[in-house]
């Protein structure tokens, strides 16, 4: 207890990186039989990736990205919305991330390209912020998982301006594992639960889905030691036949998690069946806005149906992407045909190859799994 | 978007903080991290807003979890805030 906080709070201990790395064989060996863990989080890919850790896994064990980049699952009829009430003359506010996205016939730096009025804000405060200092509507793409839902809420519940529109794609983790752990090709034995969505959520949501599915989860962190340790967590059980929760990231993670935060996302929004795309339309996977908040609601305001924008026949290599198969965790980026040919951060195809959180992109850019 | 990275409040006016996140300063809200925050605290930030305050004595308790992991002789040990047996309540923070 006596040992001084680390600066930046970056948990990086080499020595201690290689005996937990040694303790991980130790348990894949015990296993006898090559392990396949899923993790849901883009965070996670970037910390295994910028860390070198996928170099050290031990060759039996497979940590497989899920549907953990909130810009890849959303689906292109929700891009397609967006760029609707862009095309009505609406000034679009969207995090950054969502510009390069294809939806069905475009993505909203074309529709920009085009003269649609679409900005990039940080943050639901900064959209706010836009809104009050304008008496036009301003119309805020609300994207993400639970994480940033908690943002979009906080917003709403804090006296928001009349000229605020949100047109809500949030989506909800939780339920994507349910469609993952149900999946009959899926060979994951085990979950590495992403630590700054349980921070909101607590670790007590995944008691249900252990004891359903029968897999383990660990929660962990972002540091090289926090994700080491949790994977160590997962073989171990795994190794043993065991299954329960453990929480690997308590210096952020409770059982209850934010009772504050969750409080606020339950107050604004309800689960509501969605597509995630390329995976599956995931009962409760979605975030809608409640009817009272309906003011707010660009679906309610502006009649936004997600049917509205025009079916346009997809690109044909589009075919080929391997997107939703690698979300499931069924497929890696590099058994995509298309992986780092026709398609290049420079020239996404897929939206794993768009985002900086999306697998394929990660990979791309530390030349993982190029040949 | 969904990047939390953890900074120091440096100060602090009713619902906006100003963090360090080592270098670099930004406002952040505070309407929804549960518990009262002062300068000098460490706190998670995701999109602008804080989420959880990061006790110092968490931070020390991590590091002495990494140290278990990494020791040789590991049988029988467990994480701090391993889960519950069903049917007790979760431990108070220390």
């Amino acid at each position: 207890m006596t040992q001084a906080t680390p600066r930046r709070l970056e948990f990086r201990d080499v020595a201690q990186g290689k005996a937990m790395r040694a303790r991980l064989s130790h348990a894949v060996a015990q296993a006898g039989r090559p392990v396949t863990l899923m993790h849901v989080c883009g965070s996670h890919e970037q910390a295994m990736a910028r860390y070198g850790l996928r170099a050290s896994f031990p060759k039996d064990l497979h940590v497989q990205m899920g549907p953990g980049c909130p810009v890849c699952v959303t689906d292109a009829p929700e891009i397609d919305a967006c760029i609707a009430l862009a095309a009505r003359g609406l000034r679009v506010l969207t995090y950054g991330d969502m510009l390069r996205v294809p939806g069905r016939a475009m993505s909203l730096e074309d529709a920009r390209a085009g003269g649609a009025r679409v900005e990039v804000v940080y943050g639901a405060t900064q959209a706010a912020q836009i809104a009050r200092a304008s008496s036009d509507p301003v119309v805020f793409f609300a994207t993400g998982f639970e994480t940033t839902a908690v943002a979009t809420a906080a917003l709403l519940l804090d006296d928001p301006p009349d000229n605020l529109v949100i047109l809500s794609a949030h989506k909800w983790v939780p339920a994507a594992m349910e469609i993952v752990a149900q999946t009959p090709e899926s060979k994951i034995e085990g979950f590495l639960a992403a630590g700054h969505a349980a921070t909101i959520t607590g670790y007590g949501i995944f008691e249900r889905f252990v004891e359903r599915y029968r897999v383990p989860v660990v929660v962990g962190g972002f540091e090289p030691l926090d994700i080491l340790s949790a994977l160590v967590l997962l073989v171990e059980q795994v190794s043993a036949g065991k299954a329960e929760v453990v929480n690997a990231f308590p210096r952020c993670v409770s059982r209850e998690g934010n009772k504050k935060a969750l409080s606020a996302l339950w107050r604004v929004f309800d689960m509501a069946d969605g597509e995630w795309r390329g995976i599956a339309r995931i009962p409760s996977g979605n975030l809608a806005l409640k009817p009272e908040f309906a003011k707010w609601d660009a679906r309610e305001r502006f009649g936004v149906e997600l049917a509205e924008a025009p079916p346009v026949e997809e690109r044909a290599s589009a075919a080929e992407c391997l997107c939703g198969k690698i979300m499931s965790g069924i497929a890696e980026p590099n058994d995509c045909p298309l992986f780092g040919k026709a398609c290049r951060p420079d020239a996404p195809i897929g939206a794993c190859m768009v985002s900086s959180e999306g697998a394929c992109r990660i990979w791309h850019e530390h030349g993982l799994g190029l040949r | 978007m969904c990047l939390g990275v953890p900074g120091k409040i440096v100060s602090i006016d009713d619902m906006v903080g100003v963090v360090d996140f080592w270098g670099v300063k930004r406002d952040v809200a505070m309407h929804i991290v549960d518990e009262p925050v002062a300068v000098g605290d460490y706190v998670l930030v995701h999109v602008g807003f804080a989420i959880r305050r990061i006790p110092e004595e968490e931070i020390a308790e991590t590091l002495s979890f990494f140290e278990q992991m990494a020791a040789e002789d590991l049988e029988g040990l467990s994480p701090p805030g391993a889960p519950p047996k069903p049917g007790t309540e979760p431990e108070a923070l220390p």
